[in-house]
């Protein structure tokens, strides 16, 4: 059956330790033809119908991939014309010690059976295995098994042949000494018949634009200076972070550090690109800077660099050692781990040749420069495009085109660059996932009937916000002798979707329903998510109900669980239901039992505050579409009824009873939710803010803190708690699912709940960690078994992992949205509107303006200038005009319209009205000409915005009309 | 997913190994000439020493001979070598008793106890390189010294391991390597020939789902070792025997 030899490995780590394992050669490794007599037939998708055609070679062959090309041109490779390509294991095994993402990508590349891949294990194979020689570098014994492996296959298989595709020129030449053909890339590419997509996609690691070019930045210390750096402690290895509004500054997150540690300027910065883990070198503490208040874009041509050297002497000039502010300051000296990914972007526009400049949508990251046949068409396009490298005399990284995504501006494209920049999967459900359906008609047999508890009798209702199609939870409640009986019955996803299936897979690893202003991306398919799951009014569907006894004080008597069958009696709005609350003269069952239950809820949310919970505030808008054009018609800010705060209550509670169900009999692996506290120093801004008011903000509890910002109320500026919550909701940390083992009992605290346990229940169509919630207490109350991955805790806790990460980028997205249709709706409008002052900063206002939950800079200077209007006050946060003081939460008039100069990053230019000053100030719209109407032509608007910065002195040429 | 997958895609182990495939075995009995019986055996890279001693008189305080069977004494003991970190093992430590017990208990369900009353039967075993798998190796070495030593017994005592692959797939013989960086790691020490599990024993929990292919895969094991141990102990007698000279008269026949 096999082979018993045992050959010894060593490897040597950290102590000198010296392992030895073993390695079994096999007879029975396949080369997988099926032509060929000599080896046992395999599964194997390398076809002799598939044809490579490169016109350096006028035969048909297959491809044999060292790993450096596989590292870099994996683009190249995804293209349908490269296949019959076989992966050696040497390769496949080096290709997943240096990159994780590529193995992935490599991986999804040989399951496809139309690309034509095999893997050939070669370091298994009686034939192909060679030791690896006394002092033999692993790269070139790597080397020698590919090569070995290659005329294996030429003599193995004399009637085929074989092409070695390397970019190692020694290997190259090795390899054709020892007769196997071998070729780069670059020329097999060049060579291939329709070849222009794919040459665009070559990713090119040096190009000698200019031989004499000067270095831009400078080197790198090597991987070994630079771990015996950290190792002495005197550097420090981190993440990278680049500053949005700066593209000379970042910061770099050191865990041995307490505070972030900045980088400023071209060398500081050295080439990371935001995400990368880099290596910092800190400077004396006499060096130490505060982080600039100014705001600095990135608008280079290709080669120029006299732009970069001015931006960096405005960078120093206002570099500031206030103190206080100051933070460690550092250059970064190194890169252990690239974070590049692909990125979503255009070209900029006015340059010609193959050369470009892409702009990442991203704009903490680089412009980057790609080179592109295709430049006429791909200016009109959002496209992708990743880094291939960043060599020192590169003013920027140079990368390749990936694909192009759709015409700039429009809806889908934008919509799909909002979900690839979230990395949100929204492909249509594949078939297998869909197989996993219930065939329709659907319908309820007797032996569902038996397991479950029968509430079909009951006054059940949901409510929800309009047009809503995932209705996932439904209330009742009812008097049972004194007291009442008060049921939440939610949707009985788990009951469709069965642990392992394909489906279980895929809305695991969606994690979460987006939802985008005009679309929704389905964590689950259509049917499940607005029809059998969903508890429509009038219709019989499965639930799992929570069901309490409460007496009228809202007190718990007692709890219970189970799954039952329920029919809705009516769906309706929180506006409806407001009015049946309100409407004395309904008296019917449901009118009561929402009357008991708005009853219970106030108490409940009383009793809640009184515990500590925090009352938060974002502004949320709500745009209103065109159904037919799909554009906005309008933007308003969410209206609140109390019945939303009443079904709030209720699916707390529901959460709150399960959680604790579900830890009493999981105590390892339970799904819950927590809000760790803030660390004391996020609130800073938050305190800041209102001493200069004169209050004082207490932050050592949540009861503190809520309890100060109850109290935080002037009468002369309304919306001022608003905005203190606002700031508040600025300071807090993401809440976060866990697996109740790996952490201590202590720190299963909701922060923001002010609740000891907290989980998600009560929304299992659209958020996957509600099914394994559900699916424990289907377990607890008997009425489901367990699986294996059910009771992992580390396997549990992986999954709440990446549910993190769905659920940020889908409020990311959510938000990414909002922010584009807000835009679109602006579009060749000018609006004077209400606004209220957030920060302020050295040379600009960042201003609120609630109707539309738009948050906006006023810029009182132009970029990098300072104002000889305005003073800044640092001390008390304000900047003075004459007689004319402006502080945070000031409320301001502005003139509100959209600047469209840049195409990805269209912003909003906002104007002040009022408080009038002098020669910076412009009048209300409605004291303007019409002649001026700006919506005739936008054009001319952007470039009357931008003659007023330059005129700031005088009044702008439209404001004379 | 799991950093490190211990079944490729094409399923090979990282050794090289199929899912259902042992390390290999090498063993060898009769080893030392002072004992009565030895044994040594390699499993992979695991290799142990055993030796038997008895049955002879109960030593030390006679009140623990048992007037119906024999007493049965296992030592279990590593070399300082055996792994990577050069380790003192105090014999008696925590670890090696309780390895010590469970030898006892697998050899106690196979030794013909009742035939030596009054008496006692010593059996050390010495790991002198550990690789995964250290218990199911001791037992399959114990068991071939004590047919060395002509103990009856009713019938070969072979233990084995098995895990789960990437949460799935049973796999069996467990390396070091794998127990490392694999799941829970269930060992059975079994009778092959009537099928019963004399000891069984998981480093963790597995789900229930699961326990039974795992168990069936280990029991596999089992039978396989078994038919390794048979091969070698005819092979032995084979030899001895024609030493003895009655052998070479079979041959003659």
């Amino acid at each position: 059956m096999f082979t018993t030899k045992t050959f010894i490995k060593k490897t040597r780590i950290g102590h000198f330790l010296k392992h030895v394992r073993e390695h079994y050669i096999r007879d029975d490794i396949s080369c997988g033809f099926k032509s060929c007599e000599k080896c046992q037939p395999v599964e194997s998708f390398l076809s002799p119908d598939h044809h490579n055609k490169c016109s350096l070679f006028n035969y048909n062959h297959y491809i044999i991939l060292d790993t450096n090309v596989i590292l870099d041109q994996l683009d190249v490779l995804e293209e349908a014309p490269i296949g019959n390509v076989i992966i050696l294991h040497t390769v496949l095994t080096e290709v997943k010690h240096r990159s994780l993402p590529i193995y992935k990508k490599l991986f999804t590349l040989i399951e496809n059976p139309s690309k034509h891949y095999y893997i050939f294990t070669n370091d298994h194979h009686k034939d192909t295995y060679i030791e690896q020689l006394d002092g033999e570098l692993v790269n070139d014994y790597n080397d020698r098994c590919i090569r070995k492996a290659c005329s294996w296959y030429m003599e193995h298989l004399p009637n085929e042949k074989f092409i070695l595709l390397t970019e190692d020129a020694d290997n190259r030449n090795i390899a054709n000494e020892e007769g196997i053909t071998a070729c780069s890339i670059f020329p097999y590419v060049k060579h291939m018949n329709d070849n222009a997509v794919l040459e665009d996609k070559l990713s090119r690691k040096e190009i000698y634009l200019d031989k004499d070019a000067k270095d831009l930045f400078p080197p790198h210390l090597n991987n070994v200076e630079l771990l015996t750096g950290i190792k002495e402690g005197t550097l420090y290895q981190g993440t990278f972070r680049a500053s949005r509004d700066n593209f000379l500054e970042g910061y770099v997150s050191v865990e041995a550090l307490e505070d972030q540690v900045l980088v400023q300027g071209r060398a500081g910065l050295n080439r990371a690109v935001d995400g990368d883990v880099v290596v910092v070198e800190l400077f004396d503490k006499s060096d130490w800077i505060s982080p600039s208040e100014i705001i600095l874009e990135d608008e280079g041509g290709v080669e120029d660099v006299k732009d970069i050297e001015q931006k960096e002497k405005e960078l120093k000039e206002t570099a500031t050692k206030k103190k206080g502010e100051i933070k460690p300051t550092g250059k970064v000296v190194g890169i252990i781990r690239r974070k590049w990914r692909q990125y979503c972007g255009i070209l900029q526009g006015g340059l010609e040749g193959v050369y470009q400049l892409f702009v990442p949508a991203d704009r903490s990251i680089p412009k980057i420069r790609i080179e592109t046949r295709q430049a006429e068409f791909l200016k009109t396009q959002k496209l992708i495009v990743t880094i291939d490298s960043w060599p020192r005399y590169s003013r920027y990284p140079h990368g390749h085109f990936v694909r192009a995504l759709g015409k700039i501006g429009d809806q889908t494209t934008e919509n799909e660059v909002i979900l690839l920049e979230h990395d949100v999967p929204h492909s249509q459900f594949s078939e297998e996932v869909l197989s996993c359906l219930p065939k329709l008609p659907w319908i309820i047999t007797d032996d569902d009937v038996q397991k479950r508890v029968d509430l079909r009798d009951l006054d059940i209702c949901s409510v929800d916000p309009p047009g809503c199609t995932d209705i996932d939870d439904a209330l009742h409640c009812r008097e049972v002798g004194d007291h009442l009986e008060v049921g939440v019955h939610i949707a009985d996803v788990s009951h469709f979707i069965r642990p392992g299936t394909a489906l279980d897979l895929e809305a695991q690893s969606r994690g979460t329903t987006v939802y985008l202003v005009n679309n929704r991306i389905d964590m689950v398919p259509d049917l499940l998510s607005s029809n059998l799951c969903s508890l429509r009014g009038g219709e019989e569907r499965f639930a799992f109900s929570c069901i309490w006894e409460i007496d009228k004080n809202a007190n718990i008597l007692n709890t219970r669980f189970h799954k039952s069958i329920i029919k809705s009696k009516v769906a309706m709005t929180y506006e409806e239901a407001q009015m049946t609350i309100d409407d004395k003269s309904k008296n019917d069952n449901i009118a009561k039992s929402l009357r008991y239950l708005n009853m219970l809820a106030k108490i409940l949310k009383k009793r809640r505050l009184e515990n500590g919970a925090l009352v938060l505030a974002s502004p949320e808008v709500k745009i209103m579409m065109d159904s037919e054009t799909m554009e906005p018609l309008d933007i308003e800010v969410k209206k609140m009824f109390q019945t939303m705060s009443m079904v709030e209550e209720f699916m707390l509670l529901a959460n709150i009873s399960v959680a604790e169900k579900i830890l009493q009999d999981f105590p390892e692996c339970a799904c819950l939710r927590r809000h760790p506290v803030p660390p004391s120093s996020n609130f800073d801004p938050l305190i800041k803010a209102g001493r200069h008011l004169g209050l004082e903000i207490k932050i050592d509890s949540g009861k503190d803190l809520a309890k100060s910002l109850d109290d935080a109320v002037k009468p002369d500026n309304p919306y001022l708690n608003t905005m203190l919550r606002i700031l508040a909701t600025r300071c807090m940390l993401q809440a976060v699912y866990f697996a109740s083992g790996t952490l201590q009992k202590e720190d299963y605290f909701h922060y923001g709940l002010a609740v000891p346990l907290y989980t998600h229940f009560t929304s299992p169509i659209r958020r996957y960690a509600d099914i394994i919630v559900h699916r424990l207490l289907a377990v607890s109350c008997g009425a489901d078994a367990t699986y294996a991955v059910l009771l992992d805790k580390s396997k549990t806790n992986e999954i709440c992992q990446n549910l993190n990460y769905r659920n940020r980028m889908a409020q990311y997205a959510g938000r990414a949205s909002i922010a584009f249709n807000t835009h679109l709706f602006f579009k060749g409008k000018l609006q004077d509107e209400q606004g209220y002052i957030l920060y302020v900063r050295k040379n600009a206002l960042q201003v609120l303006i609630p109707r539309y939950g738009l948050e906006s800079t006023l810029y009182l200077a132009r970029k990098g200038e300072s104002s000889n209007i305005f003073e800044y006050n640092e001390e008390d946060q304000t900047q003075r005009a004459k007689d004319v003081v402006l502080h945070a939460f000031d409320p301001v008039k502005v003139r509100l319209s959209l600047n469209s100069d840049n195409i990805q990053h269209e912003k909003f230019v906002l104007q002040l009205v009022s408080p009038f000053i002098e020669g910076f100030s412009v009048p209300p719209i409605e004291e303007m000409d019409t002649s001026c109407e700006p919506t005739n032509d936008s054009g001319k608007k952007r470039k009357s915005t931008g003659d007023e910065k330059k005129n700031k002195n005088k009044k702008s040429p439209k404001n004379k009309n | 997913m799991s950093k490190k997958e211990l079944l490729s895609k094409i399923g090979l182990r990282l050794d090289g190994r199929r899912a259902h495939e042992l390390r290999r075995i090498r063993c060898k009995l009769g080893v030392f000439t002072e004992p009565d019986g030895s044994a040594y055996m390699e499993q992979g890279l695991t290799k142990v020493l055993a030796a038997v001693y008895g049955p002879h008189q109960v030593r030390g305080s006679k009140s623990k001979a048992h007037h119906d069977n024999c007493l049965i004494n296992c030592q279990f003991s590593m070399a300082v070598f055996s792994t990577t970190d050069r380790k003192k093992r105090p014999r008696g430590d925590r670890k090696s008793t309780e390895l010590s017990m469970h030898l006892q208990q697998a050899l106690e369900s196979v030794i013909k106890t009742e035939l030596y009353p009054w008496s006692q039967i010593d059996v050390y075993v010495e790991v002198l390189h550990a690789d995964g798998g250290i218990y199911p190796t001791c037992v399959n070495a114990a068991t071939l010294a004590l047919i060395d030593a002509g103990i009856p017994i009713k019938e070969y005592v072979c233990a084995c391991t098995a895990s789960l692959a990437n949460n799935d797939v049973p796999m069996v013989d467990i390396s070091h390597q794998e127990e490392v960086m694999g799941g829970p790691t269930l060992t059975i020490a079994a009778l092959p020939m009537s099928g019963k599990i004399v000891l069984m024993e998981m480093s963790q929990r597995f789900h229930l789902d699961h326990l039974d292919k795992v168990m069936n895969k280990a029991l596999q094991g089992c039978k396989d070792i078994r038919q390794i141990l048979d091969a070698a102990v005819r092979l032995h007698v084979r030899d001895i025997g024609s030493a003895t000279g009655w052998a070479l008269t079979s041959y003659n026949e």
